[in-house]
């Protein structure tokens, strides 16, 4: 009994330090200085990386996902004679749930993980701390820029994986399936607001964006610098920004839709 | 060489995802007039309001004009009160004009429908301006009403 | 510049969670000569270059840089500090996603703002002093081990450090990459006035260059002293450590119960 107190209450330690050194990396890597220049192409290289190559999967998944809800709606509202109202379906799922909850979600798996592993193995290799001793601070030469970037490139991600799904959409909807056009686009006009919809899921997706960088980031920075504790740290960051992002959709889909 | 390669590559992530927002905006996104300031403000009270919502459409002729701001139920009469937004480019409704509570479909979305009233020129008629009100108003249609009255119909004959 | 000691340690006690690394030891290391530490490997000679560096603080004891306490030190001091040192990391440590060149460039980037060329000019000194100007637009996944090391021995030079601190520099080369180094570490340490710590356990390239060696083991310092007094030690330990013999002092097995007792409660498990 004892030893069991023991342990969870050393486990929770444990968490509290980590959620701790998560909470200083933070605030130390948004506060840290800048210098205009030089973060300029640094930031500009993690574009590149985490925004640029995950279009191509962004994309796809947006196009595959959209043409799904299509083909799944179509089914539904076919029977009550309502297919009309396929345009507002597919384009208030995405813009208010998945699209910011699937780019989030595909994000983690493809830059997260990535940024996790990289910043772990600079770390192992010694990379970070050899720019200490040269006076370099790792947290804003190598963390910053990478934060930036995934903070901006995630809601850019999730409003091109709304607009490929709602194209996904029309292709199956109105050119396979035969839903009358104009009633796609208008019924889907009147339908879908400006602010409660799009707005909201763009400040859900910036939310997701923080989270999930920071997770990444962080448990890179905080791996164990082993070819072990790198994987760990990868698979870590996967699972926990999943978690995160679904939990936190829950808590901001009630107050701003509830 | 290498960084000119990424900074254009870049530079279209970002126009494709302004492309994105720009489709996102202008095809997705309904018109948005009624935030801006140009609008007036009515009401109308129906007996039953259906299945209205906030946010449904007020249309003249099919043509959406607003929408539906507000739903309130007044407290001394228990009538419920529609308020709602139009587009100032449709002013100058004769006070004659009718509301009704439509439904677009069988099983459609609900909204308003105003016909427009005549206008006499010769007893000068009033015109709906800001914070007026539609008085003549029909209710919404509500299923089992309507079967009930059938049925009772198909008895008395 | 004065005869004062550029690193002098006093009284360093270091522990790592339940594990006691360092008791109370003390040493310093003289300005403009190559001072080796040497001792078996897992007694926390690289931990001692980082409590040097600031990237570990002291328990107990002061661990001074002109004499200056780097545990007291506030972060941007301590970063000041650290452009007077260079650290030769075992791995090398090169950034895997830019050219040699700009591996080199790098620190002089980050800490000046010299105009294009000139910066080129200096790399390419720093460069060409490690024998590596040849490579400079290589990617470090395309140089050997020992030129990597070179390359980023030119990185640790480019901000003229007065002291440069490498960590194992002779773990995994062979021969010649080994005197290669060796010779550099010895000549760049007199051509430009610098103080070198070499942590090592070779012995033969170590006592070849070094002017004066520490040797490390059991938490503390068991034997100091120009390289002939060492090989003249009578110390059992000392000798051990340099004559490389498999058991003495510093046992073969770590620490354990009497086999036979092991064995016997293996049997009776079994009966």
């Amino acid at each position: 009994m004892v030893e069991f107190l023991a342990r969870n209450g050393r486990a929770t330690l444990n968490h509290l330090a980590e959620a701790g050194r998560a909470g200083t990396l933070l605030f130390r890597v948004i506060l840290g200085g800048y210098r205009l220049r030089r973060d300029w192409s640094l930031l500009l290289k993690q574009l590149y990386m985490v925004g640029v190559l995950s279009v191509a999967i962004i994309v796809v998944s947006g196009l595959f996902i959209g043409m799904v809800l299509a083909l799944q709606g179509y089914n539904v509202l076919v029977d009550y004679g309502a297919e009309e109202s396929l345009g507002p379906l597919v384009a208030l799922s995405l813009l208010r749930e998945l699209g910011p909850v699937v780019t989030a979600l595909l994000f983690a798996g493809r830059a997260g993980s990535s940024l996790t592993a990289e910043i772990g193995l600079m770390k192992a290799t010694e990379q970070l701390s050899s720019l200490e001793m040269m006076a370099v601070d790792p947290l804003k030469r190598v963390i910053a820029p990478r934060f930036w970037a995934g903070v901006i490139c995630m809601p850019l991600l999730a409003l091109m994986f709304n607009a490929v799904g709602i194209l996904g959409g029309f292709l199956v909807g109105v050119e396979w399936l035969g839903v009358d056009q104009g009633s796609y686009w208008s019924i889907m006009q009147a339908a879908v607001d400006w602010q409660d919809d799009l707005l909201n899921g763009v400040i859900k997706s910036v939310v997701f964006a923080l989270v999930v960088t920071w997770i990444a980031v962080f448990k890179g920075f905080d791996a164990v610098p082993t070819a072990e504790g790198v994987s760990r740290a990868t698979t870590e960051t996967v699972v926990h920004s999943s978690l995160a992002v679904l939990a936190l959709d829950f808590v901001l889909t009630a107050v701003m839709f509830g | 060489m290498e960084k000119r390669k990424i900074e254009v590559l870049v530079g279209l992530f970002i126009v494709g995802a302004l492309a994105a927002l720009l489709l996102l905006a202008l095809r997705v996104v309904g018109d948005n007039m009624l935030d801006g300031g140009n609008s007036y403000r009515l009401q109308a009270r129906f007996d039953n309001i259906g299945g209205l919502k906030e946010r449904a459409p007020v249309k003249i002729g099919g043509v959406v004009v607003g929408r539906v701001d507000n739903i309130v139920l007044d407290g001394q009469s228990w009538v419920p009160v529609v308020e709602m937004v139009i587009d100032s480019r449709y002013s100058g409704l004769s006070e004659h004009s009718s509301a009704a509570v439509l439904t677009s479909g069988l099983l459609g979305e609900q909204y308003v429908g105003i016909t427009p009233g005549f206008i006499d020129e010769e007893e000068g008629t009033a015109l709906l301006k800001d914070g007026g009100s539609i008085r003549d108003t029909k209710s919404a249609l509500v299923f089992e009403n309507l079967i009930s009255q059938f049925l009772y119909n198909q008895d008395n004959k | 510049m004065s005869n004062e000691p550029i690193v002098a340690i006093s009284n360093l006690t270091f522990r790592r969670g339940e594990r006691v690394i360092f008791r109370d030891l003390s040493l310093t290391i003289p300005r403009g000569k190559v001072v080796a530490i040497m001792g078996p490997s897992g007694i926390g000679k690289t931990t001692l270059l980082r409590l040097i560096g600031g990237q570990l603080r002291a328990e107990r004891g002061v661990v001074a840089f002109n004499g200056e306490d780097v545990g007291q030190m506030s972060r941007s001091r301590l970063f000041e500090v650290r452009k007077q040192m260079g650290m030769l990391f075992q791995s090398g440590a090169l950034f895997t996603d830019m050219t040699i060149f700009d591996n080199v460039a790098l620190p002089l980037r980050e800490h000046t703002n010299l105009p294009e060329p000139l910066l080129r000019a200096l790399v390419l000194m720093k460069l060409e002093s490690v024998g590596l100007r040849g490579a400079c637009e290589l990617m470090p996944a395309e140089l050997s081990g020992g030129m990597a090391r070179r390359a980023a021995l030119a990185r640790t030079l480019a901000l003229d450090p007065a002291l440069i601190m490498y960590d194992e520099p002779f773990t995994g080369q062979d021969p010649i990459t080994l005197g290669v180094l060796a010779k550099l570490i010895r000549e760049l340490n007199d051509a430009l006035g610098m103080t070198s710590i070499v942590v090592s356990h070779d012995v033969h390239e170590v006592m070849a260059i070094a002017d004066y060696v520490y040797l490390i083991a059991d938490q503390q310092i068991i034997g100091e002293g120009q390289p002939q007094a060492l090989r003249d030690s009578t110390s059992p330990l000392v000798n051990q450590f340099m004559l490389g013999q498999p058991d003495g002092p510093v046992p073969f097995h770590y620490p354990a119960r009497p086999f036979a007792e092991d064995l016997a409660q293996l049997g009776g498990a079994r009966g």
